[in-house]
This record gives C-alpha cells, structure tokens and sequence, in this order.
C-alpha cells in the first residue's frame, strides 16, 4: 500500500513513493514482451489444449459458414426464385435452414467447448496462487499488503479467462480471415490489392507501440485495484479505530482519493483505446477510399470490369470489422499479459526450501532447546541496520520452563518466531533435543513445537476444531476437554450456543479477547507437544482467570520444555527460570528472585520503578 | 473485541438460514433497478451524446456502400466523359465518411469511458462511506473479504456491462428497429414475419435472463466465499504455518473455488444455450421468410426485386442477436452484483447521524465533561439484554475504573458511551446533551475510544498516530508519542516516525502498538477518554506511562477504564464492579479494598500474582 489511506494524506512524504508496495517494479522489467509473458500461461492450458483448440478451429468454421449463408440466400435470389422453380426454392430454403441450423450449432458448439475448461484454468490458477502463498516465507508476507495478493487471486485471473476466452480465439480467426481477405483481394485485383496493403505497416508500427503504453498503463491500473482492495479491508480491519476516532469521514476521503487516482488511470486507458481504435478505423478506410477512387479511374479507363470493382470492394468492406477489432482485441490481450505478469511475481517468489534431514531424525537423548550464537536479522532490513538478535546464546534445559523478559521491541517476539522457523535464522543454530532445527523438515519440526502466538488468532470454524488444529488430527474429544480446561475456557465455551460446536472467526461468533486468548491456548497445548511457546499467554485475562489458568498450566508445563514470552510477574511465575533478553542477546539468566537483585533492568521492567535498589 | 458471547443473539434456527451466511442481505424489491438509475441519472446528458455520436458514427459508415454505388453509377460515365468532379467528390466523401468515423470512435470511447468511471467511482465511494458508517456489530458478522468482493469483484461487473453495454445495446436497439422498419415497408408480410420472430426470442431472453440471474447471483456469492477464506489466510499467516494449515486449508479453498468454478461454468453455458437457441429461432424465420416470399413470388403478389432486397436484409436483421447476448450477460453479471451491492446499501446503520444537532455547552477550566448513563436499557438486537436499566453520573474529571466478570457488561457500557451503539431505551448524556443529538465531529471531540486491539493502517508511524488528529504537526505528533513512552522505540525504527508499517523493517509488536494507539488517544485530546482493555499487551514500564499520562496530560478529562489489570484500576478516582449489567459496587479503590467484596477479592488476588 503505498497511498495511505489516512487523514494526513500527504502526497510529498518522501516514505509514500507514489509506485506500488509490489517490490517489482514494473515498469522497469526489460523488454517485457506481452507474448513472453501470455506463454507463461502454457502450463495452465495445456490440459485443455484439445478443446481450446478445436473451439478455436469451430470459431473458423463457424464464421465461414456465415460467410456462405449470404452467398446461399443470393444464389437463391438469383436462380430458382428468378426462374419461378418451386422445386429449386424449397431446395434453396432447405439448404438455408440446414447451414442455419448447422451455424447455430457450431457457435453452440464452441461456447459449450471451453465453458468449463476456461472456468477450470482460472480455477486451478487461483487454487495454486493460494497454496503458494500459504507456503511462501513469512517475511514475504510482511511484504506484501494481503490486498494486493487478493487482487491478484481474483480480477486478474478473471482477465486471464476472459482472454483464454475470447481475444485469444478472435486474434487467430480474425487473423485468418483477414488474411484470406487479403489473399482473395490480391487475386481480384493485385494493383488494387497493394493500395490495401499499404496501411500494414504503418498499422503494425501504431499498434506495437501503443502496446507498450497501454500495457504500462494497465500495470497501473491492476496495482491500483489492488491498493483500493488493501484500503477496503483495512477499513474493515480497523473499523473500532475508526469509528472510535469518528474518522470515517476521514477514511471516506482518503479512499475517495485513491479511487479518483484510479479513475485518472483508466480514463487514460481509455484515451489510448479511443485513439488506437481510431486510427485503426480511419487508416484502412482511406486506403479502401483511395482504392475506390483508383478503381472508379480504372473502370472508366476500361482496365477493370465494373462487376470486379464491386466485388473488391465488398470484400474489402467485409474485412472491416475482422480489422477494426485488432484494436481491442490486443488491449484486452495486453491486460491479460500485465496479469498474468503480476500473477507470475508471486509464483516465482521463491518458497520456503524444503530442507528434509537426509538421514533419520535422530534420536538423541533429552537435551532441551538450545541457541547457539543466533543471529537473526529481518531480509529485508536495511543493510546498516543492527541484527535484531546478535549473538545469542540460551539453554533450556528438557522439561523446564523459561521466562523470556524484555523490554518492549527487544526481540522477543521474534525469538519466538524462530523456534517453529517461522523465520530462518541469519546465523547461528538452535537445537532442539541436540537436533539443528535448520535441518528438520518444517511439518515435523511444526509437530514438535506448538506456539500460542501474541495475537490469537482464530479461524472460521468451530471451537472444537480451532482448538484441536494444534494436534495434527490425533486427539479427540477428551483431549479437547483437557486442553479447554487447562485455559479455563470449558466454562464460556459450554455456554455458547452449540458448546464447542460454535463457528467462530471471523465467519462465526466473535469472542472477547479474553476468550481468544484462552482458546489460542488450548489450541497450543491440546497435543502435548514436546516444545512449547507462550507468547505472553495471559495478557488478556482477569485476575481470577489468570490464576486458575496459570495453577492448570503448571502441571502442562511439568512435561514440556517451554519458553514463555512474560511481561509481567504474573506471567513469569509460570517459569523456573527467567532470561532476560537485551541488545539482542541474553544479558542475564537466572530465578525471578536473582535476577531483580542483580539486573537493574530487569527490576525496573517488573515493576517499573527506575529507583536503585 | 466485545463481552458478546452472552449477548449475541442465538444461532438462527437451522430451518431460517442466516442471510448473513449465505451472502444474501435483502435489499428491498426493486433497490437494485433503482440503485442503477440513480447511478446513471447524473449522466442522462453524456449517454444521450454518447448515443448521438454513436449514431452518426454509424451513418458515417454506412455511407460506404452508398459512395462505391455512387462512383460506380456516376463517377465512371462522368470521367468517361472527362469531368472528373463526381471522382473528387467521392474521393473527397470518403475521406470525410472515413475521418468522421474515426473521430467519432474517438469522442464514443472517451465519452462512454468517462460515464463509465464516473459512475464506478460514484458507486465505489457509496459502498466505501456506507460500510464506514454501518456498526462494528454488522461488520464482525459481514466479514472484511465480503465487503472486498463487493467493492472489487461485483464493481468490475458493472464496469463490464457499462464499458461494452452501452455500445453494444445502442447498436442492438439500432439495427433491429431500422431493420425492422425497412422489412415492413418493403413488405408487410415478410415485416410481419420478421416482427412475430421476435416473440419467441423474447421468450427465449426471459428464459436466459431467468437462469443466468439465478447463476450470476450464485457466481457473486462463490466469489465472495473464495475472497473470504483467502483474506483470513493471509491475515493469519503465522498460526497456518505454525499449525500446519496448509494442506487442509488447501482442500477447503479448493472446495469454495470449486463452488465458484462449477457456477462460471454454468455462466458459459447459459450463455452458450442463449446462443444456439437464438440462432436457431433467426436461421429458421429466415429460411421461412424465404421460402414464403418464394411462393408469393411465384404466385406474384410480391416483386422479385422486393424479395431480394428483403432476403439481404433478412439476414441483417439477425446480426445483432449475439451483441444482444453479450449484453444480456454483462447485464445479468452486474444486476446479480447489484442487488448484492444494493443488499449492502440497504442496510441501517446502527447509529444515524443527527438531523437536528445540538452543540455542547462552553466548559470554562478543566476539560473533562460529565457523563450521564439515564435509565439505560440496552439489548442487542434479537435479544439477550445486557443492560438492564441502568443509571450512572460520572462528574466531570472523574477516572472511573470498571472492573467485573467477561460478560458482566463492561464493554458494552464502553460502547454505549463511545456510542458504537445506542441504547434501546434511555439516555446517554455528555453534559447534559444526548449523544444522538452530535454531529460526529463534536462527538469525537468530546469522547475517544482505544479498544483491546490495536490495529495499524498502512502508512507510517506518524500517520497512524494522526489519527487521532488529522491536522497535528509532527512536533504535536512526537510529544503525545513522548508522553506515552513510545518516542524512543519509533526513533529506532528505520525511518523513525516515517517508517511504514508495513514496510522495510516496521516490525511492531503488539505492546508497541497498543502504545502507538494511546498516542493517537493523547493526539485526540477528548474530554472522555475511554480505555477498553487498553492495556492488556504492555508491559509494566508500558503500564506505568499510561497512567502517568493520565495523570499528567490527561488530567482533569474524565476517564472510563475498563480493565483486568488493577494496576491500571489503582489510578482511579472510584471503581464499579459489575455483574450481569449491573453495579454491585460502586465507590473509591481505597474503601472498596477492604472488607469481603468482589473488588477486595479481586484486590488480592491481583497483590498475590505481584509477588516480587
């Protein structure tokens, strides 16, 4: 999102360039050719290749045979009507309902062809695009604002299909036709025929640039889209703020502001359309009026037959709209390639490498998690800028629990990332049970550690199956009663409508935070991992809440090795030990009790009072 | 987020499925032929022009074929005979016919473009400002990827309709009337048979415009479902990961996807079904029309030069049919997406704004305002009361802590004052004015809410902290960030306050968020502040400047805490404990702690989980 949708809208703020988040820039990629890029789309259509091609091959057919049908109905005229034979009528009125019907079929036909298999490339585009993006790094996502990715899931994809629909089959049967046009033109009369060939060039030249500039312009267009769809959601997202700060005025004018950009946008395709389709109307048609005035001259002169002038010039005539519709034909083409491109910057972005232990996972001997000088620094951080984590070194013994305390955007959060590799490490390793975690592959090492994350997420389904997510489809129905009473959340959860049945997320019953958060945990403990990682488990609970959680918790905690992420006694009370995280690394380990004796720090971030002890 | 878990209305009951679930708000009958008028009413006067010019393009084109007859006729005796005047005129027509045609293309694309973008960018921002104003209620249940598909999917609909309907139906409209007209005065009959054709392709239009309605409103709601789902993927990306999401997520994408595809499919070959049945109802009149002239030929009650003429246009008659398809499906794609859209504009908002707005009295000295909650009542919509009658003062300058069960009530006390909602029966007072009776502005002025979550707009620091102030200085922006503690993180970042959120390095955690947040609160400088769980994520330091800009920028406002963290509660000047919507104490923090009630209890417990 580059525009901020925000009442401070300043459009010389030098952080707000005025191009798209996309980290392509578009404009800049060299030499994009619109028939490299539509290519790309092979795979996609290759499975449908056969019906793709014969509908394309029936859209030939087709179009022949509204050709003939006017020759039918003149010969009709011309023959058997002129010489009053009944016989020869019918024949002509038979021959015409046969070709009809036989027409109306074929265009059938081809529609019938592609119906589905046009549906099921866009489909199987978006299926992919999806999946790609759930397995993309996390920092991609940190990347991209969700409505652009969203953009690119659904209109362009819907101007893929529209292209495999139409401009695709068009361009080859107008092509041909156009061609043919011209092959029966030039066997009319060639001088003639030359005169109509004269505008190609100049046609060829017009067009190809104005391929570039709309291609451009449409890049535009589709990032633009995709910046509206990130405001649209937001507004969403951020409806309480907004409407707590009563800035939806505010909001309104911002959006109003990039839709009106939007708006410029396409007007200015439509500009280059206008402009492209007239020249494209007016270029031929003076080389048909020239050809005329050539025609009359050499009628009059005796060198050309009247009749030849005329069916010349009817052909020429017919070839009109197979020509004139080139224009949008390829702007709708060029859409569909800056798309596809668009499409194609997400699926080339590179995936998390699978990085499967060669051998057997080992079984070594109970060892805990270990950090070993980690380094850790977000990729896309400025060079200059200081690892987040610099040198880290932290043991948790097996079957302990560990407090994680510091001070606010120490790097706590992110720490925690690590473990279930949420984020590669820079440098450094951490072992899990002896184990470099860089080794493991991601599902096991994901079956290993259980996360209860900051914000607690929930998804669009039931509590039940929110809860159980966290345990790889092994437990059932006890094990969900476990894990809801350990977060103490089997009380709210028995009185929802439908128990643990409920839909929640966000197309289901909204819960307070409160609720989510106990939830969350569940979830995170419901299949008694190994390795478990709190971040700030309790925040959103009341006192009385939190205790009770905090009493079931520690018989959890007995059989795991936890790292708990704490901002508050309360929560590091959970913990046998406490490490204090600070300049990117451990500055000291110790019990709650030591460490506020001995780290200044650490005293003053429990309670909050700088005084010396 | 809200205590709503006992106050949501119950599930609806399965045989009364949920509009809500399947997509399908009701907007009233007729809502979205009139939502189209009055979107196209502005530009009565383009489309008129836009029609016009199309219609003189078209003359301009047509005059071909009467230029080569011309030069044909008149041009090749008259040069025979050497004047070459008729040879220059019609050098000179086509030319005219062939830059006319051209420039009209021209002024017809541009014109019809602007139309068309006119009223997308009306109908986006209508969308947009109604959703802004629709309640925080409707939106939990409506979704963000619905309200995206809306303002995306459904939009590009009506672009489609508007960018090739108008040509296409102006054509349509053209060419079937003046083809009729000229059938019926070359012949009656023959017209007659031309005009009776046109009952079975209307059938045949009411018959496709039926299903393609049904699946287009279908394709809108597959649509939507896909956007849903991807939208809380991506929003949830980290616990998908952690939880290894992917491959069954993959197979409920693929379900919704499917749903989708199967109903585009269908689309395709409702359109295919059009086509073939109405080429067929063209081919075979004009077959009949040629075999019924044929005979009346014979018979000679018709001139054989009339046939001819009639044959050749018989057949141009027909031409338009499948422009008229084409029309027909983008018409049926964007009314299904219409009365989507127009369901949406449909709906109340929960709070309207005043017709008839009253201003707040002038406060001479401190800023804070009294607020008074007059025999409240509140009950969401279907049910479940929350509050039932309810009368609260809080004096001017007061900070009230709310403490209490989830559920009790507190939120939406919180709300009910921010006026997120309004109370079903009762006053809520701010200085003695209901807060139904201000404009939102004043409203805002006067009352600011910081909820639980602390949600960042794309943007940077400073912008979202403006927020609060669309028109503070960077200097207004950088003290309220000082005064809450958050200066020194946000110096850090990469670009200090002009670090996008979203972008290169603006990592922010929740804690820093949620300080970001109060800022915007200070920046607003409201004579009501009202924290909602605000503080849930910060850590104790985070804890304590909060209450120290209470206590120091935020003296003398009146404050509404709702907290579980009584270290935030111990600032406050009295504490209500509520259960079940109701008060069962009320009074100082310091007479409340001793003896046996919930507060006490409350009290201890949270000394015990100090232990240092």
């Amino acid at each position: 999102m580059p525009e901020n949708p925000l009442p401070p809208a300043n459009p010389a703020d030098p952080a707000n360039p005025a191009n798209p988040v996309d980290p392509v820039d578009p404009v800049s990629a060299p030499d994009r050719s619109a028939v490299r890029v539509l290519l790309r789309l092979w795979p996609y259509v290759r499975p449908v290749r056969g019906r793709l091609f014969t509908a394309a091959f029936v859209a030939i057919v087709a179009s022949c045979l509204s050709l003939v049908i006017p020759l039918v109905l003149k010969w009709l005229v011309d023959g058997p009507v002129a010489d009053r034979d009944p016989g020869g009528v019918w024949l002509g009125a038979l021959y015409l309902l046969l070709l009809g019907i036989a027409e109306a079929v074929l265009f059938g036909f081809r529609r019938w062809l592609v119906a589905r298999p046009l549906a099921g490339v866009e489909a199987r585009m978006r299926s992919d695009l999806y999946g790609r993006l759930q397995r993309l790094p996390i920092a991609f996502h940190d990347r991209w604002a969700s409505g652009q990715l969203l953009s690119r899931g659904t209109t362009d994809l819907m101007l893929v299909r529209m292209f495999l629909a139409f401009p695709l089959t068009f361009l080859l049967v107008n092509g041909v036709t156009i061609l043919a046009g011209y092959v029966l033109l030039l066997s009319q009369d060639w001088s003639l025929g030359l005169v109509l060939l004269t505008p190609v060039l100049p046609l060829v030249v017009v067009c190809s640039l104005f391929e570039g500039r709309y291609g451009r312009v449409a890049r535009r267009a589709q990032d633009q889209v995709g910046d509206l769809t990130t405001v649209v959601e937001e507004s969403v997202l951020g409806i309480r703020i907004v409407k707590g700060f009563g800035r939806h005025r505010s909001q309104a004018r911002a959006f109003r502001e990039l839709s009106e950009r939007l708006h410029g946008t396409e007007l200015l395709k439509a500009r280059l359309l206008a402009m492209i389709w007239a020249v494209i109307t007016v270029v031929p048609e003076l080389a048909i009026g020239a050809a005329l005035v050539l025609g009359t001259v050499q009628v009059a002169d005796g060198d050309l037959s009247a009749g030849t002038l005329v069916a010349f010039l009817s052909t020429a005539l017919a070839l009109r709209w197979p020509v004139e519709s080139i224009g949008f034909l390829l702007a709708m083409s060029q859409e569909a390639a800056t798309a596809t491109e668009r499409y194609f910057e997400v699926m080339d972005a590179e995936e998390e490498p699978d990085t499967a232990a060669p051998e057997a996972p080992r079984s070594g001997g109970p060892d805990g998690v270990r950090f070993e000088n980690v380094v850790f620094r977000y990729p896309d951080a400025p060079e200059d800028a200081p690892p987040v984590l610099d040198g880290l070194d932290l043991h948790i013994r097996p079957g302990e629990t560990l407090a994680l305390v510091g001070g606010t955007g120490s790097g706590k959060t992110t720490l925690t990332a690590l473990v279930p590799r949420l984020h590669e490490t820079t440098g450094g390793r951490i072992l899990l049970d002896g184990e470099d975690i860089a080794l493991m592959d991601r599902r096991r090492l994901r079956s290993l550690v259980s996360t209860a994350f900051e914000e607690p997420t929930l998804f669009s389904a039931s509590v039940g199956e929110n809860v159980l997510m966290g345990a790889d489809g092994t437990a059932g129905e006890p094990e969900l009663r476990r894990a809801l009473a350990v977060a103490q959340a089997d009380g709210f959860v028995d009185r929802l409508p439908e128990g643990a049945a409920t839909r929640v997320g966000e197309q289901g019953l909204s819960l307070s935070g409160g609720q989510r958060q106990r939830l969350a945990l569940a979830r995170a403990v419901v299949g008694r991992p190994r390795f478990l990682v709190l971040d700030d488990p309790l925040s959103a609970l009341d006192v009385h809440t939190e205790a009770r959680v905090e009493a079931a918790l520690r018989e959890v905690l007995r059989g795991t090795t936890a790292l708990v992420v704490a901002h508050r006694p309360s929560t590091v009370m959970l913990a046998d030990r406490v490490a204090l995280l600070s300049g990117g690394r451990i500055a000291a380990v110790g019990t709650h009790q030591e460490l506020l004796r001995s780290s200044e720090e650490y005293a003053w971030l429990m309670s909050g009072e700088k005084e010396r002890r | 987020m809200t205590d709503t878990t006992l106050t949501k209305p119950p599930a609806p009951a399965p045989d009364e499925p949920d509009p809500f679930d399947r997509d399908d708000l009701p907007a009233p009958p007729g809502a979205t032929g009139a939502l189209l008028r009055s979107l196209l009413s502005a530009h009565r006067a383009r489309v008129a022009v836009a029609a016009l010019v199309l219609l003189v393009k078209e003359a301009a084109v047509q005059a071909g074929p009467l230029l080569v007859a011309y030069a044909i006729d008149r041009g090749v005796p008259a040069f025979r005979a050497g004047d070459h005047g008729p040879v220059v005129a019609v050098a000179l027509g086509y030319l005219l016919c062939a830059v006319l045609s051209g420039l009209l293309q021209y002024v017809f694309v541009r014109g019809a473009a602007r139309v068309n973008q006119d009223v997308l960018l009306d109908l986006r921002g209508r969308i947009f400002r109604h959703a802004q104003v629709l309640s925080v209620d409707f939106h939990e249940r409506y979704t963000s990827g619905r309200l995206i598909s809306r303002s995306t999917t459904d939009v590009e609909s009506l672009r489609e309709l508007l960018s090739e309907g108008l040509q296409e139906l102006i054509g349509v409209v053209l060419s079937f009337l003046s083809i009729t007209l000229v059938l019926l005065w070359l012949d009656l009959g023959i017209g007659a048979v031309a005009t009776a054709s046109f009952v079975p392709l209307c059938l045949l239009v009411q018959l496709y415009r039926r299903r393609a309605g049904r699946v287009y409103g279908e394709r809108s709601t597959a649509i939507a479902g896909v956007i849903v789902k991807f939208a809380e993927t991506m929003n949830g990306i980290r616990p998908v990961r952690a939880f290894r999401r992917e491959k069954a997520n993959d197979a409920e994408f693929d379900a919704l996807n499917r749903r989708h595809e199967r109903s585009n499919g269908d689309a395709l070959l409702e359109m295919a079904r059009y086509v073939v049945g109405s080429r067929l109802v063209a081919n075979t009149a004009v077959a009949g029309m040629c075999l019924w002239g044929a005979y009346r030929v014979a018979e000679g009650s018709l001139e054989l030069g009339v046939l001819a003429a009639a044959v050749l246009y018989m057949r141009r008659l027909y031409d338009p049919i499948d422009r008229l398809g084409m029309f027909l499906n983008s018409y049926e794609s964007a009314a299904a997406s219409l009365t989507k859209i127009a369901g949406l504009l449909a709906q109340e908002p929960g709070v309207p704004e005043t017709t008839t707005p009253r201003e707040l009295p002038h406060r001479e000295g401190a800023p804070g305002r009294e607020v008074v909650f007059d025999e409240v009542r509140f009950a969401y919509r279907t049910g479940g009361e929350v509050l039932p009658t309810f009368d609260l003062r809080i004096p001017a300058g007061q900070t009230v802590a709310v403490v209490g069960a989830t559920g009790a009530g507190k939120s939406t006390l919180a709300k009910l004052l921010a006026r997120f909602y309004d109370p079903t029966e009762g006053r809520v007072l701010l200085d003695g004015v209901d807060l139904r009776d201000l404009t939102t502005p004043d409203l805002r002025r006067g009352i600011v809410m910081v909820t639980q979550e602390a949600f960042l707009f794309s943007g940077t620091v400073a912008e979202n902290i403006a927020i609060g102030r669309p028109d503070a200085t960077r200097e207004q922006i950088e003290e309220a960030a000082r005064a809450i503690g958050a200066h020194d993180f946000i110096r850090n970042l990469p670009d200090g306050y002009d670090t996008d959120v979203r972008k290169r390095g603006g990592r922010i955690s929740a804690g820093q968020r949620q300080l970001v947040a109060f800022a915007r609160a200070l920046l607003a400088d409201p004579a009501v502040l009202i924290l909602d769980e605000a503080t849930s994520s910060l850590d104790v330091p985070g804890e304590r400047a909060v209450q120290q800009a209470m206590d120091t920028v935020l003296k003398g406002r009146t404050a509404v805490v709702v907290a579980h963290r009584l270290s935030t509660v111990e600032v406050a000047d009295r504490v209500l404990v509520m259960e079940s919507g109701r008060i069962v104490e009320d009074g100082p923090p310091s007479a409340l702690v001793t003896g046996d009630g919930h507060y006490a209890g409350l009290h201890r417990a949270w000394r015990d989980s100090l232990v240092g």
